[in-house]
């Protein structure tokens, strides 16, 4: 009788990737304390977004602002002379002058000379009076030439230049159904098409005529990092007025209520066939910062910080926890082909926190954006597919920096060694130029371009308008970089130093 | 007849606290990271001390820069390395099991602890006040080219002025609370990876959890109660009034912080097994 040996069922090596991702998920699961700090880094990322405190900075005025035809929020008041027009038909006017006035902020109401760079005055058709219609308007300007603007986000140049008794601008808009096309001139016979802009829906009946607005005047101190400012006002003078139907009654309103106007001086004169308007405000889309009072939805996310240092720290111990238990002796016997090894590490502990920061960072967007409200916050509209790209972009935020950490406790072998630089690369970069700006704005969005910090930028929802006066700064919410853009900056990171820690677990003794 | 416990016989001995100085100092000594870390503390700070410095401008007067702060900066970063250099003194002991020796020649762990804390303090205070001094001298030679003139409001940068001084001689001490605070952490927690996390975490979340809250009565408390916003207050030289915390009183949070992570810490020592 012939005994058949004994035969393990076990599969003989070499293991396939599926078997090493196994193996990891298995070391990764049965260690309590790295479960407990996946959930203790999942709560932290919610319980910011919920706790006491998260307010906004806003008075009651400019926590309500009107919406413009692209569902933003916009600033829409200005010193408005109009009558109506029905159907099609053109406008054309003079600006012989435009000046204004500034505050000055070492003295409280005190103003002087001076005029703000988007102090605005020209013609603007109008779907209506009331704040947030639609529009298209040319108009000159305090310090970019004639414009021509519509519907608050649009903005294409005309003639360069200041206006002056000297250079004079004359405007004209010109209806055709829903189209209205802007032109500009030097003398008001050579006339140039400065663009076209299409009014979906604008009523057969629309309001036309002259404004004056003038926005917020900001002084930037500490390399932009403190702002200050007040209300400004401007005052345009216009002559020549030409309408294409037989002229009706002017009626004066201060669109958008107009209550900050200061002293009151909004408003209208006119002296045979010369208009003066005074006006304040802005007709643009509202914008964080300086220029700004609302929060914006990265606001529920500051925990996500302290998310990622716990994390980061059992990252960095799942592959140093190796070294220190000698167990990567068994490992690299059992998966000889190191560099699948860290593959199958980087790929559980992305996988893992890229998981929980998923399920965090809905929770305190979805969640948070209730307190933020509830406290009376004005929060920056965002639409559900940028809130999805911040709640995911959260999540993968996390799992880079932990898939930093493995390579970087695979390159020193050391979880201290590990934690401390990748805080250090992520963390501090975006202390000094973001939560306690020390560096001016220029060094610091160097920083937010080439650190790891850049991350961060797939949280950020403002949009910059060439358009709007404000500290674009990371401090207030803009990133130098686009949101991908950002997070590809972190990415590269990570595969340079996953790179190298291949290089070195090869080439070194386990 | 049982004998009293070793500790009971060594009670007020001079010598004993002398042997365990000894003890910790060559321990220091003779450990491979330990010159690098303490080079790292002063490279990393006058670095980016340095760094700052020159980014920054001050185009006229009231420009509102504070150029002790600007010039000191560096130890926003440098305080991680002390850090790092805190935790590893004890808890390098835990991760290669040399504290069952340590504590085996030096049963009394509270006479180990404070060896541990005075030879931690004393290397601090070296690297630190290089660090500090070499951040000055930079800013020194740096801030004047940038605006940081007499007639926009800035002498130069001196220790025979007061607020600088106390801001030289202050940031020093904050290093040594921050290795107090990451001693005290280490001896509770015992591992590194996770203690340093702690540290780190302590002094960076609250600025930027600070900088998220915008009611300013929150941010206010936060910025008195955080570990590192209170405690550099100590380097504030222009705009003190503004300040939520005055200097010494936030140099005083920090070493409240410190002797309360020491005391748990020391507690936990006594009470636990090695």
């Amino acid at each position: 009788m012939t005994v058949t040996p004994y035969q393990s069922r076990l599969r003989e090596g070499p293991y396939g990737f599926a078997d090493l991702l196994h193996a990891e998920w298995t070391k990764f699961r049965t260690v309590r304390g790295w479960i407990i700090a996946v959930i203790v880094g999942g709560l932290a990322i919610a319980a910011f977004a919920l706790a006491p405190g998260q307010q906004g900075s806003c008075n009651v005025s400019s926590c309500t602002a009107p919406v413009g035809p692209g569902g933003e929020e916009v600033s829409d008041s200005f010193y408005f002379v109009h009558q109506p027009l029905s159907g099609n038909g053109s406008i054309t006017v003079r600006v012989a002058s435009l000046t204004g006035e500034i505050p000055v902020l070492t003295q409280r109401a005190a103003m002087r000379d001076g005029l703000v760079p988007w102090a605005k005055a020209g013609i603007i058709i109008k779907a209506s009076t009331s704040p947030g219609s639609a529009y298209a308007a040319m108009m000159v300007t305090g310090s970019h030439g004639v414009r021509m603007q519509d519907d608050f986000t649009q903005d294409m140049p005309g003639l360069p230049g200041a206006v002056s008794a000297t250079s004079p601008r004359w405007l004209r808009l010109t209806r055709s159904g829903d189209t209205i096309t802007g032109y500009d001139s030097a003398d008001g016979t050579h006339w140039a098409q400065v663009g076209t802009a299409t009014l979906a829906g604008l009523p057969q009946v629309a309001q036309v005529g002259l404004f004056t607005t003038s926005p917020g005047y900001l002084q930037t101190s500490l390399g932009e990092a403190s702002v200050s400012g007040g209300p400004s006002v401007a005052t345009g003078v216009f002559d020549h007025v030409g309408l294409s139907w037989p002229s009706g009654a002017w009626a004066g309103d201060n669109v958008g209520g107009g209550g900050g106007s200061p002293g009151g001086t909004a408003g209208s004169s006119r002296a045979a066939d010369t208009f003066t308007i005074t006006g304040t405000g802005d007709i643009a889309p509202v914008v964080a910062g300086g220029g700004g009072a609302g929060v914006t939805i990265a606001q529920t996310l500051v925990g996500t910080f302290a998310g990622l240092i716990v994390l980061v720290v059992a990252a960095a111990m799942f592959m140093t926890a190796e070294y220190r238990r000698r167990l990567i002796l068994v490992t690299l016997t059992a998966a000889p082909r190191r560099g699948r090894v860290l593959a199958a590490k980087a790929v559980i502990i992305g996988t893992v926190t890229f998981a929980a920061g998923l399920v965090s960072a809905a929770i305190a967007v979805v969640l948070g954006q209730r307190v933020l409200r509830g406290n009376g916050a004005y929060v920056y509209p965002a639409s559900l597919l940028t809130q999805v790209r911040v709640i995911v972009g959260t999540a993968a935020v996390l799992a880079v920096a932990a898939v930093i950490a493995v390579a970087i406790g695979t390159i020193l072998r050391r979880g201290i060694g590990a934690v401390a630089v990748v805080v250090m690369v992520i963390v501090l970069p975006y202390m000094f130029t973001v939560a306690a700006p020390i560096l001016p704005v220029g060094p610091a969005d160097w920083l937010l371009r080439l650190t790891p910090a850049a991350g961060f930028a797939i949280q950020q929802t403002l949009v910059q308008y060439p358009q709007v006066t404000n500290t674009y700064t990371a401090a207030s919410g803009y990133y130098p970089l686009p949101p991908w853009a950002g997070l590809a900056v972190l990415c590269a990171w990570a595969a340079l130093a996953l790179s190298l820690a291949v290089f070195l677990l090869r080439r070194r003794d386990a | 007849m049982r004998r009293a416990p070793a500790r009971g016989t060594r009670r007020a001995d001079p010598e004993y606290a002398g042997h365990a100085l000894h003890a910790e100092w060559t321990k220091a000594r003779t450990a491979g990271g330990t010159i690098w870390l303490l080079l790292a503390i002063i490279a990393t700070t006058i670095a980016v001390g340095s760094a700052v410095a020159t980014a920054t401008r001050c185009p006229a007067a009231g420009c509102g820069q504070d150029p002790a702060r600007v010039s000191l900066s560096g130890i926003d970063l440098g305080q991680a390395v002390v850090a790092i250099l805190a935790v590893l003194a004890i808890s390098g002991e835990y991760g290669t099991g040399l504290i069952l020796f340590t504590l085996t020649a030096i049963p009394r762990r509270t006479t180990m602890l404070a060896a541990k804390a005075a030879i931690l303090t004393g290397l601090v205070t070296v690297a630190g006040t290089l660090a500090v001094l070499g951040s000055l001298l930079a800013g020194r030679l740096i801030l004047p080219g940038h605006g940081f003139i007499p007639a926009h409001g800035y002498p130069l940068l001196s220790l025979a002025d007061g607020s600088y001084l106390r801001a030289a001689a202050g940031s020093v001490l904050y290093l040594i609370l921050v290795g107090l605070l990451g001693l005290g952490v280490a001896t509770a927690i015992r591992d590194s990876a996770v203690a340093i996390g702690i540290v780190l975490g302590l002094l960076y979340l609250f600025p930027v959890a600070a900088a998220a809250v915008a009611n300013p009565h929150w941010q206010r408390h936060l910025e008195q109660i955080a570990p590192m916003s209170a405690g550099l207050a100590i380097q504030v030289t222009t705009g003190l009034r503004g300040m939520p915390i005055s200097p010494w009183a936030g140099l005083g949070v920090l070493a409240a912080w410190a002797a309360g992570a020491m005391l748990a810490g020391g507690l936990l020592l006594r009470v636990r097994d090695a």
